[in-house]
């Protein structure tokens, strides 16, 4: 897959794996891994990218007895998820459009 | 491996970032692993299903952009004394005529490199315009009464149509290979740097 556009995937992938209730690295793995195969050093320099880019918060909290860090979704993190589906839209209209035109020359 | 055997490789084999982004790397990958253990793996297991340190360390430096490395390296140097600033004036026209020298190596490989693949794309070029422009002279020959002149410039263009074909895989494949090659290079600058910033 291309660089890039895997890139922008993953962000987005991160961002919906914390949309729905805050959550931590190896959760955020877990939660990735049926849909796409992460490491650890990727998830890292992901969320400080999103962090840096406001499209998340990070708390660190006390967990049996010792601290984790949770990463909370911002507005601008729903926005980019938003703004992604609608991108996906237009892709999937072009992708019927291009494989419909593979199927009547088969 | 140990978690803290493992952590303590990893901040050595990450010595030339910025201290911050070390000590948020081995905080990030401490808590990885105590959920791992938590989840029940034990200690071993869970710092296996990290990954290696090597591979890490790789990844690391290999998405680390080249400018921030050298920023770190400048600004992690002690200050300079005032000896230390005459002698480097002094000697400025040793090590500068080095560095100059080791950048124009570097350099001109980089350019050998790339030379390499335009020649041959300009082979390939060469040998597609032979094939479209042969025929166009094959037949002002025949039409002209020179007709096996004619048909032998009109087989050559046919013999360069198909190297040329050929010619597009090969240079296709070297363009690609040299691409690959040109990271491979900038990747082992990049940790040739940070060895020099462990060092210090």
């Amino acid at each position: 897959m291309d660089v890039q556009l895997k890139r922008g995937l993953l962000d987005v992938c991160v961002l919906a794996a914390i949309k729905s209730e805050d959550s931590y690295g190896y959760k955020i793995i877990k939660d990735m891994k049926p849909y796409m195969e992460l490491s650890e050093s990727t998830l890292y320099t992901i969320l400080k990218r999103l962090e840096g880019a406001e499209m998340l918060t990070v708390r660190t909290a006390a967990h049996d007895g010792r601290l984790r860090k949770y990463y909370r979704i911002t507005a601008a993190g729903c926005r980019r998820i938003e703004e992604f589906k609608s991108e996906w839209a237009e892709m999937m209209s072009i992708y019927q459009f291009v494989s419909r035109e593979g199927d009547e020359h088969a | 491996m140990r978690k803290q055997e493992f952590l303590s490789d990893l901040r050595q084999g990450l010595s030339g970032l910025p201290q911050e982004e070390i000590d948020g790397r081995i905080e990030f990958y401490s808590e990885q692993i105590d959920d791992r253990m938590e989840e029940g793996l034990t200690e071993e297991e869970a710092v296996a299903s990290v990954g290696s340190v090597n591979d890490i360390v790789l990844q690391v430096v290999d998405e680390y952009p080249f400018p921030e490395l050298i920023k770190v390296r400048i600004r992690s140097r002690r200050p300079m004394s005032a000896l230390t600033i005459v002698l480097l004036i002094l000697g400025s026209p040793i090590w500068l005529s080095r560095l100059i020298a080791a950048f124009a190596v570097v350099l001109s490989l980089y350019a050998v490199l790339w030379s390499v693949i335009v020649s041959l794309w300009a082979v390939f070029v060469s040998l597609a315009a032979c094939a479209v422009i042969g025929p166009v002279g094959g037949i002002g020959f025949a039409i002209g009464g020179y007709v096996p002149s004619g048909l032998a410039v009109l087989a050559a263009a046919l013999v360069c149509g198909g190297l040329a074909i050929f010619a597009f895989y090969g240079c296709k494949a070297a363009s690609k290979g040299a691409a690959r090659l040109t990271q491979k290079i900038v990747l082992a600058i990049k940790k040739a740097c940070m060895r020099k910033g462990e060092a210090q």
